[in-house]
């Protein structure tokens, strides 16, 4: 079974979306939810209601900004799996917390256990990181 | 995690309620890293003023409501609009209003109206070795490296919070021994054409980015007298394609003196020996076309120094450009500007100044399909394509120049051969 560390809590499902690194300002729609780096897979699909996989945080520091308004409009994710914490995104969810706005759980996964998630399959994230395949 | 007496009297609300939302803030994400106390800092700067929706201007007038107030001296990045030049950005009216409130909620703060990812050439200057707590990657990654004061790479959110509370987790590139590097990066045997040239040096951050991972980087061979503005634009370079908060330049940077001190004293774990054909792929990884169309030219990421704009000048050398053309920097430079009586021969020269902000946070750029702009900055290479929907190529600031004039693209590409 692979198990996720908790880093901010909670518990969610949705369809994994697996991108390798991204930087959510730069990377990320704010209004839409919207991949908009050409480089990065799935370039074109929304993040929002989806289970995130990002193996490498990368970039500005506007992310959690762009994390923040994301969960005020609600188009972010359903989770996000960070393949090494990254502070940057964890702040965008804790000050939707102090907002009143809905929050989102963040959890780590180590890059090389991330590769037993099938993009694109249906999981759920219990409140101890325990990852499942949801049947169909 | 462990307050302090005082910490968690502000907490408690002593301070009111904006310090005291701070303090939860800082106390979760210093939680979040594993941080076991926070720290006393002696300066910041805020990222978070530039708006990316809504969300961020309430947050900020949140804090304005619960009496904040930032408690050490704080500095502004650049903001989502041209506060001197009314009609540069070309934001809708919610929008430009909600950006408006933003930045005055941040300078209701406390904080000064710097309008820069510069800083660090507006007087902002820690002392080497200071905490302080710093937002904006390019800023993160020169006020380690080159100032060799100590913050982590902090986000929006994070920044203010931390200038309220004049704290900041103590984690990451606040602790020494995090601060070493890792990775030798031999630059030895470079051309030097090569190493004194301006444009390499943005390639390089480029490269190293996307090689480094979490690790911090020290650059062996590299000219002694390599000057702030190429350091600047490696670092932002560095930071936009990776998360760099810091690198060392050996026998340059404050915590390079030699490879003993920059490496803590342990032999490097890895080394890598830069080749021409490594930097010549990195430099066609900055352009995201190989086509000879151009429409507009932009400069300035992070802003541009008096030197910078002065060197433009220099190979200008009288001619104007025949493109939409843009200076992007910040109003100490422009003050500069103004002492020295340049700013007539940069509108005689058809280039437009934009200040507090830039082309690729804020629509600015001609509205034109399928169009392609030309820059020297390896920052706004790589946001051009995702924030502006313009392809990039990336040149040299003698590319600029030519092409300017020229009314097309020019571009000498012997040195990357």
């Amino acid at each position: 079974m692979v198990v996720a560390r908790v880093i901010l809590p909670g518990a969610a499902s949705g369809r994994a979306l697996k991108v390798a690194a991204l930087s959510f300002w730069g990377g990320v729609d704010p209004d839409t939810g919207t991949l908009t780096d050409p480089s990065v897979a799935h370039h074109g699909e929304c993040i929002a209601g989806r289970v995130l996989f990002v193996a490498e945080p990368r970039g500005s520091s506007s992310s959690s900004a762009v994390m923040l308004e994301l969960l005020r409009n609600g188009h972010a994710p359903a989770a996000i799996v960070l393949g090494r914490v990254d502070a940057i995104l964890g702040l965008g969810i804790v000050v939707a917390r102090e907002m009143g706005w809905p929050a989102i759980p963040l959890y780590e996964l180590a890059q090389q256990e991330m590769s037993a998630i099938d993009d694109g399959a249906d999981i759920g994230i219990d409140a101890d990181g325990r990852l499942s395949r949801l049947r169909t | 995690m462990q307050l302090s007496m005082d910490e968690r009297a502000a907490l408690d609300g002593r301070d009111g309620p904006a310090a005291a939302l701070a303090m939860r803030v800082l106390a979760q994400t210093a939680r979040m890293m594993g941080a076991e106390r926070l720290i006393a800092i002696e300066s910041a700067h805020i990222d978070g003023c530039l708006y990316h929706g809504d969300s961020g201007t309430l947050f900020a007038e949140r804090l304005v409501e619960g009496a904040g107030r930032a408690g050490v001296p704080t500095t502004l990045n650049v903001g989502a609009l041209d506060l001197l030049h009314a009609g540069r950005v070309k934001l809708d009216a919610h929008k430009a209003a909600m950006a408006r409130r933003m930045m005055d909620a941040y300078v209701a703060l406390g904080c000064q109206p710097t309008w820069t990812c510069a800083p660090y050439q507006a007087g902002h200057r820690p002392r080497t070795g200071a905490h302080v707590a710093w937002g904006e990657s390019n800023a993160v990654a020169f006020c380690n490296s080159v100032l060799g004061a100590r913050t982590e790479r902090y986000g929006d959110l994070l920044d203010i919070c931390a200038a309220i509370a004049a704290r900041a987790p103590d984690y990451g590139l606040h602790r020494e021994a995090n601060r070493h590097a890792t990775l030798l990066v031999d630059c030895t045997g470079l051309d030097p054409h090569l190493l004194a040239e301006d444009a390499l040096y943005p390639v390089l951050g480029a490269w190293l980015g996307r090689v480094a991972g979490g690790r911090i980087a020290a650059f062996a061979g590299v000219p002694r007298d390599t000057s702030e503005d190429r350091l600047k634009a490696l670092g932002a370079a560095a930071a936009s394609s990776g998360a760099i908060g810091l690198f060392h330049v050996i026998g340059v940077t404050p915590e390079a003196p030699d490879n003993a001190t920059t490496f803590g004293g342990v032999p490097p774990a890895e080394t890598i020996t830069l080749s021409g054909a490594m930097l010549r792929e990195s430099y066609d990884r900055l352009s995201t076309t190989s086509g000879a169309r151009l429409d507009a030219i932009a400069i300035g990421s992070p802003h541009l120094s008096l030197d910078e704009v002065r060197r433009l000048l220099a190979l200008l050398n009288g001619r104007k450009s025949r493109l939409p053309f843009y200076a992007c920097t910040g109003r100490h430079t422009l003050s500069a500007l103004e002492r020295d009586g340049l700013l007539g021969k940069l509108s005689d020269a058809n280039i437009t100044l934009v200040a507090d902000t830039c082309v690729v946070v804020a629509p600015i750029l001609p509205d034109i399909a399928d169009a392609t702009l030309l820059t020297n900055s390896g920052k706004f290479a790589h946001y051009t394509r995702p924030n502006t929907g313009y392809d990039v190529v990336f040149g040299s600031l003698s590319d600029v120049a030519e092409s300017a004039a020229a009314g097309c693209l020019v571009r000498d590409q012997s040195l990357w051969s």
